[in-house]
């Protein structure tokens, strides 16, 4: 569908920023070095062969405990989906972000509507995108502690404002 | 010549003006919105039963209809809501999300809006149908008559009257209880 993506960013990105490509049913997927992950949504946007001009949607994925993945692969993925106006053409890019250090670079910067995006991946998620702007959660109150869509957070647990008092007038 | 006399308590006669003349804050949050637009239009007419008249303003209404799914963030406004609405004050859990959480078990949902009110009536179904919600209402106006509602009871206990416990605590009372009422 859109391999004129995928062949615009082998040729440009040669020095090891793309861990991988590939396509499976008519989606292209990239996966990206952590540290070029703002150069290549830059490129992605810029050249007029691909011209991203639409950010789509932006979420992290949690793998924590998943068989299918390796047991030292980075815990966290960053996933950002694409889409071109005006070729009609999409791509996801993937980057992987460790448990210990879960920070990565914002895109605001190139598409601003991946501002309250990434505020959504640091509430549900805790990974911090560096040089966002506002980087408050978004969903969950501010005295929420935690980050609820973490597999190691108890699905259960509740964390609430306000109960009714035994003993208070009702 | 002849004059009808009806005797009957103050307290009696005022729940009856009251069970008939529901002032309804609708506190609508989730899709048992539509259920509740259907029991408030003239299908099924809740204005049959004195109650058609939505205040959107907690001051001026005397009803809480808490309809549909209550997340722990609104916990505080719906609290404040509550607390704004003129005694005695009742209060409705339109559906299962507002009743229990309904399906969602999760860190977001309310376990119920009981948790941060006091609810006179639960009304289940995902939406309930329209005559549930009449049914509820009627299950309400006979507490409203006999003074059970958590409100009412609370401000007469306060004042020192009589509360009547036994009508909705039979368990509280022991074993055996039930039996003697019915003997």
């Amino acid at each position: 569908m859109a391999q004129i993506v995928l062949d615009r960013l082998t040729a440009q990105f040669t020095g090891g920023e793309l861990v991988e490509v590939g396509s499976n049913l008519g989606n292209e997927w990239a996966r990206v070095k952590r540290e070029s992950w703002l150069a290549v949504a830059k490129f992605l946007r810029d050249d007029p062969a691909t011209k991203m001009e639409m950010f789509i949607d932006l979420t992290a994925v949690d793998r924590l405990g998943l068989r299918t993945w390796p047991e030292d692969a980075p815990r966290f993925d960053v996933v950002v989906h694409l889409y071109s106006v005006s070729l009609k053409h999409r791509v996801r890019l993937y980057s992987a972000v460790p448990e210990e250090d879960p920070s990565i670079d914002t895109l605001v910067s190139i598409w601003a509507g991946a501002n309250w995006y990434e505020r959504e991946a640091y509430d549900l998620y805790g990974v911090r995108f560096k040089g966002h702007p506002d980087l408050r959660r978004i969903l969950m109150y501010p005295e929420f502690v935690g980050h609820p869509l973490r597999k190691d957070y108890p699905k259960e647990k509740r964390q609430p404002l306000v109960r009714r008092q035994a003993g208070t007038r009702e | 010549m002849g004059f009808e006399f009806h005797t009957t308590s103050l307290r009696s006669a005022v729940n009856w003006a009251r069970k008939w003349s529901l002032f309804q804050y609708p506190f609508v949050t989730a899709c048992c919105g539509m259920e509740f637009m259907s029991v408030a239009a003239s299908k099924y007419d809740i204005a049959r039963f004195g109650a058609e008249f939505p205040r959107f303003s907690p001051r001026q209404a005397d009803l809480l209809f808490i309809v549909g799914t209550i997340t722990e963030r609104q916990g505080p406004a719906l609290r404040r809501i509550y607390d704004q609405m003129c005694e005695p004050k009742w209060v409705v859990a339109f559906g299962v999300c507002a009743s229990t959480g309904g399906f969602y078990q999760n860190y977001a949902t309310m376990p119920g809006a009981d948790q941060v009110v006091p609810v006179d009536v639960y009304i289940p179904g995902c939406p309930p149908r329209p005559e549930q919600v009449l049914d509820a209402l009627m299950l309400l106006q006979d507490r409203i008559q006999k003074g059970e509602g958590h409100s009412q009871i609370t401000i007469d206990a306060e004042r020192g009257y009589d509360v009547p416990i036994a009508a909705i605590r039979p368990k509280q009372l022991g074993p055996g209880a039930a039996a003697k009422k019915e003997g």
